[in-house]
């Protein structure tokens, strides 16, 4: 049994890179395509629900991940942080509040569909490695 | 805003900021798990709306119509710092996932609906709310 401190260092650890990695992609897209859609926000939460569908297929392999840090580590820490719920939601709001109606609809439609067909190739990926799904 | 330090400085703050908000966040999924169970993930939930009503609130009164003066520092830790730290989409992602996965269709659109319903409504909330701190007479 793993104390508390040990779960929050781990997932501090991760946090700590998840979140500036998410403020790099976010900025690095938002600077390339224009920050009228949120395209950076949608980048960094599907891109972050293949890797979590992956991790979760690949925790499956026995030894492969020193669980449960591993799972602390990498996706509480580092994918959680990587992907944001609150910036979606902000710049959804701000879409609709500016009358872009379509704007919003397609930036919850899209990030709805693209993060759960993410998560499910990234799990469809992960499974079929050798001494997965066991 | 284009130095190397002043870059390193938002990188530091942005990192900093989400250590706070993914803790937060691992500590209210323990608490769901002990309290609530499993069946349902109410500790995403929960943070995924609350992180919503917060960072709308702030966006709010620290806006350019807002009565709280704020540094780009300062809003890029408390927004893309603890309050992107501490909500997920990932694992929301992977909840809704496992649902459909375990063939509860139902389970799984429930979730997704009443998130995403829950979301907006909070940073819709949270944002009335500072736009009405910000109209308020005094100081």
């Amino acid at each position: 049994m793993q104390s508390m401190l040990h779960v929050m260092i781990w997932v501090a650890l991760g946090s700590a890179l998840g979140g500036p990695a998410r403020y790099f992609v976010s900025g690095l897209i938002g600077r390339h395509v224009g920050e009228t859609f949120p395209w950076g926000t949608m980048a960094v939460n599907v891109s972050g629900a293949f890797a979590v569908g992956l991790l979760a297929a690949a925790a499956t392999i026995e030894g492969l991940m020193p669980m449960p840090a591993g799972w602390q580590f990498a996706v509480t820490g580092f994918l959680g942080a990587y992907t944001t719920v609150s910036s979606f939601s902000l710049q959804t709001m701000a879409l609709a509040l500016d009358g872009e109606f379509l704007k919003a609809g397609g930036n919850i439609a899209l990030s709805l569909l693209l993060c759960l067909a993410g998560v499910a190739l990234g799990y469809g990926a992960g499974i079929v490695l050798p001494g997965a799904g066991l | 805003m284009s130095g190397s330090r002043e870059i390193l400085s938002l990188y530091a703050v942005v990192a900093i900021g989400s250590v706070i908000g993914s803790v937060l966040r691992a500590l209210a999924s323990l608490a769901a798990l002990a309290w609530i169970g499993a069946a349902f993930p109410w500790g995403t939930l929960f943070v995924n709306v609350a992180g919503s009503l917060i960072i709308g609130f702030y966006a709010a009164i620290t806006g350019p119509n807002g009565r709280i003066f704020a540094s780009v520092y300062q809003r890029q830790f408390v927004m893309t710092g603890i309050c992107g730290g501490f909500t997920t989409f990932s694992v929301f992602s992977l909840e809704a996932f496992r649902f459909l996965n375990a063939g509860d269709l139902a389970l799984s659109g429930l979730y997704v609906g009443v998130s995403i319903a829950a979301w907006l409504l909070s940073v819709w909330l949270g944002h009335a709310l500072g736009s009405r701190f910000n109209r308020l007479g005094g100081f």
